[in-house]
């Protein structure tokens, strides 16, 4: 069977499927063995106890979704004694995603949670419903790298920082994470938009404004995880509408080295499994020594126009 | 919301098997009818591992795409009967919107992906020797499981049915064929309000000795047995609904405040409920 092995900085995975931050916790394993996954990735905490957005916190559009789930929160504490042990019989590599308001914050709660059975950290700073009216981290430059910068010093865990597409400053946001110490980029968190029906005139969502996930980001995020790819020296997860095995394979062109999935697990619980089997048999199909000769391998007719005119 | 109000309860973990239990499976759909102007019943082949059911428990249906509808999210809907024999499980509908429209196009002979059975269903204590189901509207469908259990269990049962008309007004025969005394009521007739069911409930409670309370479908109702509850001593149970996203617990999108001791606690319907403590539902 085709290898399916990819490496991010440190770590190594058995293959490139892993679950998006949000979308995938405990009780999935009632529905497939987790450990056919190639990282386990937890919803994000913080180190506070929050309790999240009002309802309605979904909705749907247009073969896609909103959220504006807005982190809710038990706690770092409560997370430690009660999440992490349940991950420790499983070989996939455990990565916990965090979020706090400042950067010290980060670096602090960074600290706590860099525990044994925790194998990386995935920094989101890139939530849209968290921040006021999605302006996070990840939106510039100069506080992306400061968050890092102080984490870098607070840890010795590999750090993957969680990007955003709300930014214009995609590249910059990537190299700045780059520069202060990150170990991997995940492209991406949802796009911030809104619904409203035009029945009533109501809002769709109660916190009026959430995060878009689902096939329709697709194109963003793949577009995101080709600029960054080609911008930094660190691994690139793409993340964004993944639910078929052709997009896995569009992200790995493009040069993701492993990939998250997120909203398709909602619509079938068993996509990641199905995934990895099927990336098994088209890296066979193609006669490919391993899923690594796929990464990056996009081809681009006139590269100099492209850059031109888009970058 | 207050900010003491926590995500999850303390034992989220501590419930989760490794075994799979939940499943998603393709099912065929063997009947689908018009049960009234408005709701239908759909009656599916389906594989013997997901018919571990239990009253209350639901499904997640992954709805076609029809040329009228593209429904994307599943929807989540109650059993309303499972025959392990015949290899059946069925579901009584409202056709509401995008995903239930989409879903009332499914003719037999077709097929239905669906994820279950989830969450947790009615807990029927041995002290509940003489319970009473209220049902509003397609709370029947939910309650109508439970319905059959007691009739197994050789509890006498008593019903209330409330609709909006005397032809919305569906099981009753099914819950009579459990050996309930059904008392109907519609707002068309005029009985269907507060007033009049909370003094026809304490007639029940003196006449036929009620011990307990199972409802769906009404949050009117609901408070009102609440109410009831308090000033009597009577538990009970409540199916409950939410807007869902992923309905095996791990997107917490359908949360909803219930007492606890301390202060309030958001719960996941779809995995610590649909079906809750009566008295715990704020
Ligand atoms: C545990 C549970 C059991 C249920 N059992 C039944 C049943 O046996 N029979 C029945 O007719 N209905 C039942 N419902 C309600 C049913 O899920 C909704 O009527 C249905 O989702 C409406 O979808 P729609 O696309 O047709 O309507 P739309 O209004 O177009 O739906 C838009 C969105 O809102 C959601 N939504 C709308 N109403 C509800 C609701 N009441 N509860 C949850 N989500 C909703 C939909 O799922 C969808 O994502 C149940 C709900 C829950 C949570
Ligand atoms: C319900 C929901 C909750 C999410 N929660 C988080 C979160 O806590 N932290 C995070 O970094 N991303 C979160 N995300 C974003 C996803 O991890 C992912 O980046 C995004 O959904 C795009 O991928 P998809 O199109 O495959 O869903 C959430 C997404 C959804 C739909
Ligand atoms: S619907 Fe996702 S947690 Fe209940």
């Amino acid at each position: 069977m085709g290898d399916l092995t990819t490496r991010i900085g440190a770590l190594t995975l058995t293959n490139p499927i892993m679950p998006a931050s949000g979308t995938f916790s405990e009780e999935l394993a009632e529905v497939f063995d987790l450990d056919c996954l190639g990282a386990h990735v937890t919803k994000t905490i913080t180190r506070a106890k929050r309790p999240g957005n009002p309802v309605p916190r979904v909705c749907e559009i247009g073969g896609a979704m909103l959220n504006s789930i807005g982190i809710p929160s038990k706690g770092a504490e409560w997370f430690l004694k009660n999440i992490v042990p349940f991950y420790a019989d499983y070989e996939a590599p455990l990565v916990i995603s965090i979020s706090a308001n400042t950067a010290d914050e980060f670096a602090r709660f960074a600290e706590e949670v860099s525990v044994p059975g925790v194998a990386a950290i995935e920094v989101n700073i890139s939530c849209p419903n968290i921040e006021d009216d999605g302006k996070a981290f990840a939106m510039r430059p100069g506080p992306t790298g400061d968050v890092i910068r102080k984490m870098r010093s607070a840890t010795d865990l590999p750090l993957w920082a969680k990007l955003s597409p709300n930014t214009g400053e995609v590249v910059e946001v990537a190299q700045a994470a780059e520069a202060t110490g990150a170990d991997a980029l995940v492209t991406a968190n949802t796009m911030l938009a809104m619904a409203i029906d035009s029945r009533t005139g109501r809002v769709r969502l109660g916190n009026v404004m959430g995060g878009l996930s689902g096939p329709p980001l697709k194109p963003i995020a793949l577009r995101m995880t080709y600029q960054c790819a080609r911008a930094v020296a660190i691994p690139v997860i793409g993340c964004g509408g993944i639910s078929t095995v052709d997009d896995v394979l569009e992200y790995l062109i493009a040069g993701a080295r492993a990939v998250q999935v997120g909203t398709a697990t909602f619509i079938s619980p068993t996509t990641m499994p199905c995934l990895v089997r099927e990336l098994e048999q088209e890296v066979e199909r193609r006669g490919l020594p391993s899923v690594d000769a796929l990464i990056g391998t996009v081809d681009i007719a006139d590269e100099a126009i492209t850059l031109a005119e888009y970058a | 919301m207050s900010a003491s109000l926590c995500a999850v309860p303390d034992s989220i973990s501590a419930g989760v098997s490794r075994q799979p239990s939940i499943h998603e499976v393709e099912a065929r759909v063997k009947i689908h009818e018009w049960v009234n102007g408005q709701y239908r019943l759909l009656v599916l082949a389906a594989p013997a591992a997901v018919l571990d059911c239990a009253p209350g428990r639901f499904f997640h249906l992954l709805c076609p795409q029809t040329d009228r509808f593209k429904p994307y999210l599943r929807r989540p809907m109650s059993i309303y009967s499972y025959d392990r024999m015949k290899g059946e499980l069925s579901f009584l509908y409202k056709v509401a919107g995008t995903g239930t429209g989409a879903m009332a196009e499914l003719k037999p002979g077709e097929s239905l992906n669906i994820v279950g059975p989830l969450g947790q269903g009615f807990e029927i204590r041995p002290e509940w020797r003489r319970p009473l189901l209220v049902a509003r509207g397609v709370g029947l469908a939910t309650l109508a499981p439970l319905a059959r259990e007691f009739a197994n269990l050789g509890r006498p049962l008593t019903a209330v049915c409330s609709a909006r008309s005397p032809d919305l007004l569906m099981s009753t025969d099914l819950f009579r064929s459990c050996g309930a005394e059904v008392i109907a009521v519609t707002d068309t007739d005029g009985n269907s309000s507060v007033e009049n069911l909370t003094a026809l409930i304490e007639g029940l409670i003196r006449s036929r000795g009620i011990d307990a309370f199972f409802t769906c479908g009404s949050a009117r109702l609901m408070r009102m047995l609440q109410e009831i509850g308090a000033r009597h001593g009577i538990g009970g149970q409540v199916a409950l609904e939410q807007h869902m996203a992923c309905g095996i617990g791990m997107c917490q999108a359908c949360v909803r405040p219930f007492r606890s001791e301390s202060s309030a606690v958001n719960l996941r319907v779809c995995r610590e409920g649909p079906v809750f403590d009566l008295q715990e539902v704020l």
